[in-house]
């Protein structure tokens, strides 16, 4: 941890969104922790609102990555010498972190993983294949990413099995009417997003998890969109499954996180074969190890749990409550001062939102506005952000997207509105 | 001029505000639908093939300013043309905008495609440029798939 997230974790201002306490945070301490927002992009110096696609990361992550493989590089789990020992103890203690950090009741409830998509795969192949049959249902909703709806499709066209697709308002919320009548008694899994990648819209997660489980349905929740923007507590919202990608809360790319209840989990049969994931193996019969471990099979990410860990403490002693008030305040003035600029429309305007803001400008095309943004240092995400049935929705082709993270301020919102003036004056 | 302008020259700019050929001519007997997965652009291309030549030609779909300008003036271009013709254009015009082309060499046969000179500076903006001229290829060997830039 820095000398700056230290002395914010021992400043009492912890707890309550408001203006007064994101104020409190030391953005240019914070953003001195994040080496690569000192690089210059075209002679501009770097403005970096592509934080939904993946954030960048402090010096405590790389720090991690290569002290670990300065001084602990080892198999874990299998050797008695002493580096195997130490490098195994420290990837236990990332697995700590990642529980506290999702207010998981158990270690043995965190697997990690390649990221969220792998996790959801996970749920898809090992809960689906076990629990949907022919004629039974999954349901999503409109606003997934295409990593919860393809496994999902995968899983229904092998089982003869059908998806269902809850829809969403014209701002881009959900209707959460219909989504209760989708439940049916056919209905095996629920898979929602918690944070619209596309949209920035919060899901009404605990009505919809709730009203899931009153029909006995379990949820899986990909939170990839989530956890890096406000404080997730698994059991408060008493989710069956929860995913999430670590390079997108600070961490390295390559690792992510699958928590799931244990009883679940422990039902469930391995997703992959291979090492660490067995207790013994005869040609007659395999003994699956204990959980979390069943789910692990291959040599792990081990520097990237530990890196992971490191990013999660990392936010975690700015905190993130203080995190969540500042991303609010600023996706609120970026909101307002983007969709005041004649010819933009903006995409998601639910009333709860958090990390993106997605819009249009009216005779330029996103792809030709980022062109333009990037060359005022400006990294912006133009597309179909892997949500193509969003865009289809709202019968556009693609969006441009501000995202945001603790180290962007207002100065660089100025900077996004600046340059989409300079893109409406090269195709007025 | 700096990068940007190279880019976004006038002719481009007016060329996305009012595409020519933006049809599909009603003796077309060929089409392919091509798509760019990065940016969303679609775009369908149609022809009048007959013999060995291009007699008529439009297209038709959305995307951005550079895709919808290439293809505008790719049908400029190859109304009248041979395939053999055709072909040998899109490997000078995709040299072109990968900056592999000397333009003195041929600057006679691109004509005012030379505009598009500027978006070899913009790697990520090749796609977008050449997206009509694989469109058109496909039509030409009557396949039935879409194409993809990727």
């Amino acid at each position: 941890m820095t000398a700056v997230a230290h002395q914010l974790a021992r400043e009492p201002l912890r707890c309550g969104i408001s203006a007064k306490s994101a104020m409190a945070l030391d953005i240019a301490g914070i953003r001195g922790d994040f080496p690569i927002l000192a690089e210059r992009i075209h002679g501009k110096p770097l403005v970096y609102l592509d934080n939904a696609a993946t954030s960048q990361k402090p010096r405590a992550v790389i720090n991690a990555i290569v002290g670990y493989y300065e001084h602990l590089n080892a198999n874990i789990h299998r050797g008695v010498h002493t580096l195997s020992v130490r490098a195994t103890e420290a990837h236990d203690a990332a697995r700590q972190t990642v529980k506290r950090f999702l207010n998981a009741a158990d270690t043995r409830e965190i697997v990690f993983l390649r990221g969220a998509t792998e996790a959801i795969n996970l749920v898809a192949q090992s809960y689906g294949r076990t629990h949907v049959a022919a004629g039974d249902e999954v349901l999503i909703t409109a606003m997934e990413h295409h990593s919860n709806i393809v496994p999902w499709q995968i899983l229904c066209a092998e089982k003869g099995a059908q998806l269902k697709v809850a829809p969403m308002d014209d701002r881009g919320q959900l209707r959460l009417g219909e989504f209760e009548k989708l439940i049916g008694p056919r209905t095996k899994i629920v898979a929602v997003t918690h944070v619209s990648n596309a949209l920035g819209t919060v899901n009404p997660l605990r009505e919809m998890i709730e009203r899931s489980h009153r029909r006995g349905v379990p949820v899986l929740v990909d939170g990839a969109q989530a956890v890096p923007h406000f404080a997730v507590d698994v059991q408060a919202l008493d989710c069956d499954f929860y995913a999430f990608s670590g390079h997108k809360v600070y961490g390295p790319t390559g690792i992510g996180v699958l928590y799931g209840k244990r009883a679940l989990l422990e039902a469930m049969p391995p997703y992959q074969g291979g090492g660490d994931m067995i207790s013994s193996v005869t040609f007659e019969k395999t003994t699956y190890n204990v959980l979390p471990f069943k789910f692990e099979a291959g040599t792990p990410d081990i520097a990237g749990a530990i890196a992971l860990g490191a990013a999660l403490e990392y936010i975690g002693g700015i905190g993130m409550d203080r995190i969540a008030a500042h991303e609010h305040e600023l996706l609120a003035y970026a909101t307002e001062a983007v969709g005041a600029i004649p010819g933009v429309q903006l995409i998601g305007t639910a009333s709860e939102r958090a990390g993106a803001l997605s819009f249009v400008l009216d005779g330029v095309h996103p792809h030709d506005l980022g062109t333009i943004l990037d060359r005022e240092g400006i990294a912006m995400r133009t597309g179909h952000h892997c949500a193509q049935p969003v865009m289809e929705r709202f019968g556009i082709p693609a969006t441009a997207r501000a995202s945001f993270a603790v180290y962007n301020t207002k100065q660089e919102v100025d900077a996004l509105v600046e340059g989409i003036q300079a893109a409406r004056e090269v195709f007025a | 001029m700096d990068d940007l302008g190279e880019l976004y020259q006038e002719v481009i700019l007016e060329h996305n505000k009012s595409p020519r050929n933006f049809r599909r001519p009603e003796s077309a007997n060929r089409h392919a639908e091509g798509y760019n997965p990065l940016c969303g652009d679609r775009c369908t291309v149609y022809i009048d093939y007959e013999g060995d030549a291009i007699r008529e030609i439009g297209f038709q779909g959305s995307g951005c300013a550079i895709s919808k300008a290439s293809a505008s003036m790719m049908t400029q271009m190859l109304k009248g043309k041979t395939r053999e013709e055709a072909v040998k254009l899109f490997e000078e015009f995709h040299d072109l905008v990968t900056g592999k082309e000397d333009l003195a060499a041929h600057a006679e046969d691109l004509g005012k495609l030379k505009v598009f000179a500027g978006v070899s500076k913009f790697p990520a903006r090749v796609k977008c440029a050449t997206l009509a001229w694989h469109t058109l290829q496909s039509a030409l060997e009557g396949k039935q798939e879409a194409v993809s830039t990727e």
